[in-house]
């Protein structure tokens, strides 16, 4: 079956010791975590995982349902590119020194619709938010002017093309139990 | 009013009483000592609620526990203390885990404050948990006992059972707080009964109508659903014939003429060949385990196949289905019956018979009925089934003497059959067997073992001397790690690697243990000493010198297709 990048998107309730649950799923199989997000959600006391992986379909419905069959896992749901609002964050930390040489580098940042966030003798930071390519694109530009000094990136977030929060629906069949 | 102020142990004797607690199976130690202190109060007198038995290793807590959990329905309980007292008790939650079985572990744990600093006998216990229970938590203060047994206990036994592991520190084992019953009973997270669809529901019935050959797959599933009586409602309506899985043996009373057999890799000659036959495949409360299925990419390939299950995450992980009905069986297996039409599949039915023939001319009638040679494993299953005219409870443990106990034993009524399936667990069936005794006291146990597996848990010979639990032992003695040894034969060319054995005395044991005591080597004396052994209060046991090269057929060969089962091996 054919491998793609698939985003699982699980929502949890806010205790200790859920992210391993869920990371020791992907372990079990062998599947490699790309990138991984933790955050609060939307909803209170539910946090959001933001998790991507390359593998088929088959595999992630298993993983998918693996996941959620976790007590404290709200709900799991696997995604692929299209059907998502995708965004990554990264921060350059740039030499100053080639910056100022190479007004190539600063148009460059420009192009990419990056932030300058801090500049000063030594070294230069700027901030982009956007998609997994332009991110990477970025950096190929700036490796090639040979002025990054340091490069992180976050992992992916998203939100889906649906009206609400995909538990929203789940939360409230739970919650009419409940006034059962 | 002011609130009772008691301590961490005292909330949790509550809380296990609240949550109907009576017999729980435990091994005190450093880390627990608050909790059994309170226990002690709550274990005679005026303030009886607990039974606790004092078992001789932990591993054995959680399998008697198992055992109690399986025959009764009930949450089995077992206490132990920390460290290696927790992590012994971890194969039989791993075992529980595997084969849905509810219970509650409760360890010691070395106080908060000491957490993470490697204190003697710390383990991070919810750390190696996780993986292998629905919940583990770690109490760690006493006004959190209620809500976390309450928890426990409704996880346990809710949806699909399982295993659940508290681990409780010490500090809110003494510690104290206002004391409060709280009742869990639904949890924000966790959807034990999924909606039933009633478009699957449909589609199922349709199917199934129109089928010509259908074939069901019975799993345990119809057990802890409690749907014993609609599944024969179901079957007899539109006379399906049905196979049973291992754990699923005692679901189908084995005299009913719609039952076939067992399924898996020891199991029916027929049940396995016509899974290759039949048209429409429904599998009701079973997880398609590799046992039954052989290889999966061969495995009911002709057939459309429902599956009906509790546990969403077992829809389309090793068998894919063309109609997943999703929910408790007890009421989904009512809701397709009404949909069905009576129906009459004679002709379908009457084409197992076949395969029947064979099995019973070339494997059965020479098990159970040889004429000479020695005793043969078969043989003992099927004169203590006539004797316990299927009225009985089979425990077995694992290996050769589980595989042709589950063959020949007989069951007329619901939850007789303990074994170790998924994780298969050499070791389980005596503790197991404990267990079951104190979960159904009114019935016979018969606890099946090989000597590999008695001597993996020997020592709660102990428990029962103490107890004088009426466990029935009937020992299939064959100087060998039998399953292991066949598959040396079939597969590395009778290469005994290990698993020869030389056996102690076990009349000296019994002796030792004063359990009364009886050796079967002539098939003359056979019927006798088995009749002796279940006319006789309390314990027993039953040692039976049988064939040391004793093969168990039929049998479908790993990575082999159902219909590639051999009634005999050659090698």
């Amino acid at each position: 079956m054919e491998k793609k990048l698939y985003t699982l998107l699980v929502y949890s309730e806010n205790i200790a010791g859920i992210l391993n649950q869920i990371t020791a799923v992907f372990t079990r199989r062998q599947v490699n975590i790309e990138s991984l997000n933790v955050s609060a959600s939307s909803i209170l006391n539910v946090h959001k995982y933001t998790i991507t992986a390359w593998s088929d379909e088959e595999q992630i419905n298993k993983i998918t349902k693996a996941i959620e069959k976790k007590i404290d896992v709200v709900k799991a749901d696997y995604y692929t590119d299209e059907q998502l609002f995708i965004h990554e964050v990264a921060l350059f930390k740039i030499s100053t020194p080639v910056l100022l040489d190479n007004p190539e580098v600063s148009r460059t940042i420009r192009r990419h619709d990056a932030r300058m966030m801090e500049v000063n003798h030594t070294y230069s930071t700027v901030l982009l938010a956007g998609l997994t390519e332009d991110i990477a694109d970025l950096f190929n530009k700036l490796n090639n002017f040979k002025c990054i000094l340091q490069y992180t990136r976050c992992g992916r977030i998203a939100v889906t093309r649906s009206f609400d929060e995909p538990i929203s629906d789940f939360l409230h069949e739970q919650d009419s139990k409940d006034n059962d | 009013m002011s609130k009772e102020v008691i301590t961490g142990s005292e909330a949790l004797m509550r809380s296990l009483h609240n949550e109907g607690v009576k017999t729980i199976f435990g091994y005190p130690g450093g880390a627990i000592m608050p909790v059994f202190d309170a226990l002690y109060g709550y274990t005679r007198g005026e303030k009886k609620m607990f039974d606790h038995i004092l078992v001789r290793h932990e591993q054995a807590a959680a399998h008697a526990a198992e055992g109690y959990a399986r025959v009764s329905g009930d949450v089995g309980v077992c206490l132990v203390t920390s460290g290696p007292g927790a992590t012994n008790t971890l194969t039989g939650v791993a075992d529980a885990m595997m084969d849905s079985t509810p219970i509650v572990v409760i360890a010691g744990q070395v106080g908060v404050g000491a957490l993470g600093t490697d204190a003697f006998q710390e383990v991070d216990l919810v750390g190696v948990a996780q993986p292998i229970t629905k919940w583990a938590y770690q109490i760690r203060r006493p006004e959190d006992v209620a809500w976390a047994v309450s928890r426990a206990f409704y996880i346990a036994r809710s949806g699909r059972p399982g295993p659940v592991v508290l681990d409780f520190p010490k500090n809110a084992q003494n510690h104290t707080c206002e004391w409060n019953p709280i009742k869990v009973d639904n949890v924000r997270s966790y959807n034990p009964y999924p909606k039933i669809d009633s478009c699957a529901i449909e589609e199922a019935a349709k199917l199934i109508n129109g089928a010509k050959k259908p074939f069901a797959l019975v799993g345990q599933g119809v057990e802890l659903g409690c749907a014993q009586n609609e599944l024969v409602e179901f079957l007899e309506k539109a006379d399906i014939p049905a196979g049973r899985t291992l754990l699923g043996l005692s679901a189908l009373p084995s005299d009913h003429p719609l039952n076939i057999g067992m399924l898996g890799m020891h199991g029916s000659y027929a049940a396995n060949m016509k899974t290759q036959e039949c048209d429409v495949l429904i599998a009701i409360g079973m997880r398609f385990s590799d046992r039954v299925t052989g290889l999966p990419s061969t495995y009911g390939q002709q057939a459309k196949i429902i599956h009906l299950d509790i546990d969403a995450s077992e829809i389309n992980k090793n068998i894919k289905a063309d109609v997943a009905v999703l929910g408790n069986c007890k009421q989904t297996i009512p809701a397709i019956t009404s949909l069905l039409n009576e129906n009459n599949h004679r002709e379908w039915h009457d084409s197992f018979k076949k395969y029947d023939d064979m099995e019973i001319e070339k494997v059965i009638e020479p098990d159970i009925h040889p004429t000479e040679g020695p005793l043969l494993m078969g043989e003992v299953t099927n004169v203590v089934a006539e004797v316990t005219k299927g009225e009985a409870v089979l425990v077995n443990d694992v290996g050769q003497n589980q595989m042709i106990s589950s063959r020949y034993f007989k069951f007329k009524n619901k939850r007789s059959i303990v074994t170790s399936g998924g994780f298969g667990t050499m070791g389980f069936g005596l503790p197991a067997a404990i267990g079951a005794s104190f979960g159904a006291p009114e019935r016979t146990i018969c606890c099946f073992c090989g000597d590999g597996g008695l001597q993996m848990s020997i020592q709660e010979f102990g428990t029962i001397m103490e107890q004088q639990a009426p466990v029935k032992i009937i020992l299939l003695n064959n100087n060998f790690l039998g399953n292991v040894r066949q598959w040396q034969d079939l597969m590395f060319n009778g290469r005994y690697s290990f698993t020869h054995m030389m056996n102690p005395h076990y009349q000296e044991i019994s002796k030792a243990y004063n359990i009364p005591y009886d050796l079967v080597v002539d098939r003359n004396d056979l019927r006798s000493k088995v009749e002796k052994m279940i006319s006789t209060k309390g314990p027993y046991f039953l040692e039976c010198a049988i064939k040391e090269n004793e093969d168990i057929v039929p049998m479908t060969l790993p990575g082999k297709s159902v219909d590639g089962m051999l009634l005999e091996l050659d090698y």
